[in-house]
């Protein structure tokens, strides 16, 4: 089954009409404009992830810390919505996480190495928003920003908000 | 071996939800966006179209599949080939019309409505509507000109699904002024 295919061109089409949408109303495009496409992306991510972390979770036990949870996202979660695990996880240990794929799915095609480095963000901000949904119906409230310097790696930073 | 192919029908059911909750979430937006059920229906077709005009090459690069000799070798191409690869179901080929230019696509089950249900006051929300472009846009890049709607709709209390396609011309390949 080739619907991994048909994900991916969902996902560019709904990125580029965002994008043409909040263009069309003026003529350039602002950075407040960027802002709110990008935040309507992340949220709509925010429940895909939601939902998706509730269908894989079903049958498995509690998890023991937050540390646990970031590794369950980092190698199933992970491989469930991206195909591949996270290749690297750092933290301080007091709830910052850093997670690095080296090959991240929506970035492949785009290109490997500095070209269209400026438009790496809009194809991200979906999948912050998922991992922001999948943490918080875990129970983490968190802030999920991600960083690219070289395609098609990029890093996600998580920030577990405490209460 | 067993928890191996356990996870393998996991993987495929995941992918497919993945795509679903995602659907579901652009028509929720669309909806917020769009003041009617019109105007969000024109937006599918519309973003449907823009990747269905990348998914053919997509499919024809993964099915080697060659030219159709006709309209209803398309027809089953669509139903046995595109829908199974992408979709993961087989819908059947039925109600042609005398002229063997119009057919029924009819699906048993259509896993862009897994969990949906729409809400009273979106009545007229054709929320697979997405299906519809990308088969006009598919069908386009290669010379065919066809329209696409939805005849019926489980969301709409309906038993199945059907869409309705027909063909209404082939397209000239139009080569640009100056060349020989």
């Amino acid at each position: 089954m080739a619907d991994e295919s048909l994900f991916d061109f969902l996902h560019m089409e709904i990125v580029s009409h965002m994008y043409t949408e909040q263009q069309s109303s003026k003529g350039e495009m602002d950075n407040k404009d960027r802002a709110v496409c990008v935040s309507v992306l992340e949220s709509m991510g925010f429940r895909v992830g939601q939902g998706i972390i509730e269908r894989l979770t079903r049958d498995s036990p509690s998890f023991k810390d937050e540390l646990d949870v970031m590794k369950f996202v980092c190698k199933d979660f992970w491989t469930k919505v991206f195909r591949r695990q996270v290749d690297n996880l750092r933290t301080n240990h007091q709830g910052t996480y850093v997670l690095q794929d080296n090959k991240f799915s929506f970035l492949t095609q785009l290109s490997s190495g500095k070209q269209y480095l400026d438009q790496a963000p809009k194809y991200l901000a979906f999948s912050c928003g998922v991992v922001r949904g999948a943490l918080s119906n875990l129970g983490m409230d968190s802030v999920v920003t991600a960083e690219v310097s070289v395609m098609p790696s990029c890093k996600f930073q998580v920030v577990v908000q405490k209460l | 071996m067993s928890r191996q192919s356990n996870r393998t029908t996991d993987s495929k059911k995941m992918n497919s939800e993945l795509f679903t909750l995602t659907y579901g979430a652009l028509v929720t937006q669309l909806c917020k966006d769009y003041e009617n059920d019109e105007e969000v229906n024109k937006q599918l077709d519309k973003m449907g179209y823009n990747i269905g005009v990348r998914l053919i090459e997509d499919f024809l690069a993964r099915s080697s599949i060659g030219r159709c000799q006709d309209f209803r070798e398309t027809a089953d191409v669509i139903a046995k080939v595109a829908f199974k690869m992408y979709l993961g179901t087989t819908p059947s080929v039925s109600n042609w019309s005398p002229a063997g230019d119009e057919f029924s696509l009819i699906l048993e089950n259509n896993p862009l409505v897994d969990f949906v249900e729409l809400p009273d006051n979106h009545s007229t929300l054709v929320y697979s509507n997405l299906l519809c472009g990308v088969l006009r846009g598919a069908l386009e890049m290669v010379q065919m000109a066809v329209d696409v709607r939805f005849a019926q709709d489980t969301l709409r209390g309906d038993n199945v699904t059907e869409i309705r396609m027909k063909f209404i011309k082939r397209i000239e390949e139009n080569l640009p002024a100056g060349d020989e």
